[in-house]
């Protein structure tokens, strides 16, 4: 067996199984802040396994959910210029204020384009030299260093036509406002295994030691998944909350201090919109002063334009774990993934998405 | 400098008489087609027939396992097969782009020829048309075939009934992937193959030697996850998988991983889903088995009672979710 089917093994999973309904009392209301995390749960089946004591909240951690409508609606102006947009795919279908969405953009003849990184963008404009290229950066600490990399690259060879819109959002300053909201009450966090790769355990650490939430990053296999609950179970149980790295194959403690480097020498923290949180202090990242050639927002004189809140979408309450997604009175009904209403629904890593797509 | 197709070869004159002579007619030549008339005169097809059109748009054109010509054969003789039909004769019609490197396009007819030659088909009648540089990418290619439908009743999504089993004739999301990983922008080393073969001498061996198919259908776009969807919804019946039953190849799984795709909804090209009553499966899969094309076959669930049109997923765990059809493309995710 592979290392990886161990993590799928049905037995091993089956035993831990076993010890969550033996160390659980009482409810327990778990949130994976990680998108990945709620497909993931759904997709091994694991949902229908656990007993119905766990609460499963979904969190702030998909990158396209917490997209601001205010955003949205910033990168759909951009597009109408006379420029190419590069974006990642899972962007093209989530709809801004009115309805619209790149892909309707785009059959109207705006110019855009799927790319698979950010280094694909830069190529796009070394292809076109006679236009200019905007890079969609919408991500978390996962995709930002490699947007930075691709900037460096782009200042190093003196390439003239490309630029990025930078919406990156970071996810400890989001943890933290939800720590720190009353009304949101978790017993425990899963925490982001991608993000986790490039931050390392450091900067969840007052979870544990100011707010006492048992936490855990956590991979994506349905074993890594239930050790991290019994884990976090067994810290409540026991009173003492600590922040523990159950993903060491793939996240070091200490991050990746280069990709980490990279990234601050491009961007400086800025606050940033939250779908849902609204403004978080220091939680985005805006393109550096030294390369801000590079910085769409600066080069196409882009500001957030004010938009009419989408009326009836609980996005934002999903995305803070205070309903879940079938509880939005436009889930799958007016609001589906052929016709979504919010981003949540469109999604891969969106709870809505995840609900529609997957539950029984 | 290689020879390129220019518009003139769209003209419909001297041009266009070349480019029919000295490529098609050389490489399809039948007595169908060699009449030249406006269309093919069929006198040996009697009784029920089945027929089927599909249009080719695939990029890369040549991807590992295939090209496009093939792909434009096996697509339409699998269709016109999966009624329970003996396929028999396909057009054809290309509409090319200028500037398509003529070798190419003869590499592409070529593996047309070989494709119908191995599927038994004749290919009786066709078109080209030549647009300007941009309006297509490369090369389309439409089929349409029509064959002798042999199975009776034959079978139809609207057949399965409570206590079927549901097979498939091998592994899947083969192609899919064998396209993903030459596509430029997301190219990735990977050995798998696309799996785009002529399924027509095996569902024939399968309505002559078992019988009593209900439904036959190909998971091609939307993959295996959409077509049991489909099928579910037209027999209103619920079709409980068991995930750990669907043969999916370990260098797919990985790709898959990799991109954040599902291989379920992979396309695929050289695969079908069979359902029968389960008392016939085990003979169905011994065919299946014995047969090049279906090596890999395997039983992978029921259809049960439930009249909601729904596939239930039973994953390795012993847990139960939706798998729903796929809404748009799957695109590779953000993080």
């Amino acid at each position: 067996m592979n290392l990886l089917n161990k993590f799928k093994d049905p037995e091993l999973c089956l035993n831990i199984l076993d010890q969550i309904k033996s160390e659980i009392q009482g409810e327990f209301r778990f949130m994976e802040v990680c998108g990945t995390h709620t497909v993931a749960i759904f997709q091994s089946g694991i949902r229908t396994l656990l007993p119905e004591s766990i609460i499963h909240v979904s969190g702030p951690g998909c990158p396209v959910c917490v997209t601001h409508d205010r955003e949205i609606a910033s990168y759909l102006a951009l597009a109408e210029k006379d420029l190419i947009l590069a974006t990642f795919g899972d962007l093209i279908k989530v709809p801004g204020p009115g309805g619209k969405n790149l892909k309707a953009a785009q059959a109207e003849g705006a110019r855009i384009k799927i790319v698979y990184s950010a280094f694909d963008a830069l190529k796009l404009a070394l292809d076109h030299p006679q236009d200019k290229v905007v890079f969609l950066g919408v991500g978390f600490e996962t995709t930002a260093p490699t947007v930075a990399a691709t900037i460096k690259m782009a200042a190093e060879q003196g390439v003239r036509n490309f630029s990025v819109l930078s919406f990156h959002k970071l996810v400890p300053p989001a943890l933290k406002a939800l720590a720190a909201d009353r009304d949101i009450q978790v017993d425990g966090l899963l925490l982001p295994g991608h993000v986790s790769t490039i931050i390392g355990l450091e900067p969840y650490r007052f979870l544990a030691e100011e707010y006492q939430v048992p936490s855990v990053i956590g991979g994506f296999e349905p074993l890594d998944i239930l050790q991290a609950i019994l884990i976090m179970i067994k810290q409540k149980n026991k009173g003492r909350p600590e922040v523990v790295n159950n993903y060491k194959r793939v996240v070091p403690d200490q991050g990746n201090a280069k990709a980490i480097e990279t990234m601050y020498e491009v961007f400086r923290p800025a606050d940033a919109l939250w779908r849902g949180l609204g403004i978080i202090p220091g939680s985005g990242l805006a393109v550096a002063q030294r390369y801000e050639q590079f910085d769409a927002a600066l080069v196409f004189d882009q500001e957030l334009p004010q938009v009419d809140e989408i009326p009836g979408c609980k996005c934002g309450e999903v995305l803070k774990g205070l309903i879940s997604p079938d509880q939005c009175p436009l889930f799958s009904t007016r609001c589906t993934p052929a016709n979504p209403v919010g981003p949540c629904m469109v999604s891969t890593e969106g709870s809505c998405a995840a609900y529609h797509k997957y539950r029984l | 400098m290689p020879e390129r197709i220019i518009l003139d070869y769209g003209s419909g004159g001297k041009a266009s008489q070349r480019l029919i002579k000295n490529l098609f007619m050389k490489h399809f030549a039948n007595p169908g087609l060699n009449r030249m008339d406006d269309a093919a005169l069929i006198l040996d097809l009697q009784g029920p027939l089945s027929m089927s059109t599909d249009t080719f748009t695939v990029d890369p054109v040549f991807f590992p396992g295939g090209d496009i010509g093939s792909l434009a054969v096996h697509g339409t003789v699998n269709d016109v097969a999966m009624l329970g039909a003996v396929p028999k004769y396909i057009s054809c019609a290309f509409i090319l782009e200028e500037g398509l490197v003529m070798d190419d396009l003869e590499r592409i007819v070529q593996s047309m020829a070989r494709a119908s030659s191995h599927a038994g088909v004749q290919i009786i009648t066709g078109d080209t048309k030549v647009v300007p540089r941009g309006a297509v990418d490369k090369i389309f290619i439409n089929t349409t075939g029509i064959g002798l439908v042999v199975a009776d009743p034959a079978p139809s999504g609207h057949r399965a009934e409570p206590g079927d089993a549901i097979l498939i004739s091998g592994s899947m999301g083969d192609h899919g992937l064998a396209i993903l990983s030459h596509r430029q922008g997301i190219a990735f080393e990977t050995d798998v193959l696309s799996d785009s073969q002529a399924l027509n001498h095996l569902i024939l061996r399968l309505i002559r030697e078992v019988g009593d198919i209900h439904v036959l259908r190909d998971p091609t776009r939307g993959g295996l996850a959409t077509t049991l969807n489909e099928i579910a919804q037209q027999s209103d019946l619920e079709f409980i998988i068991d995930q750990e039953l669907i043969p999916i190849k370990e260098a797919v799984e990985g790709g898959c991983s990799f991109l954040g795709l599902d291989p379920l909804y992979l396309a695929n090209e050289g695969k079908f889903i069979c359902i029968l009553p389960e008392s016939l499966a085990t003979k169905a899969l011994d065919i299946m088995r014995n047969d090049p094309a279906g090596q890999d076959a395997a039983f992978i669930g029921r259809v049960a009672e439930g009249r909601n049109g729904k596939v239930v997923l039973k994953t390795a765990l012993g847990g139960h979710r939706l798998l729903d059809m796929l809404e748009g493309e799957q695109l590779p995710r953000i993080c």
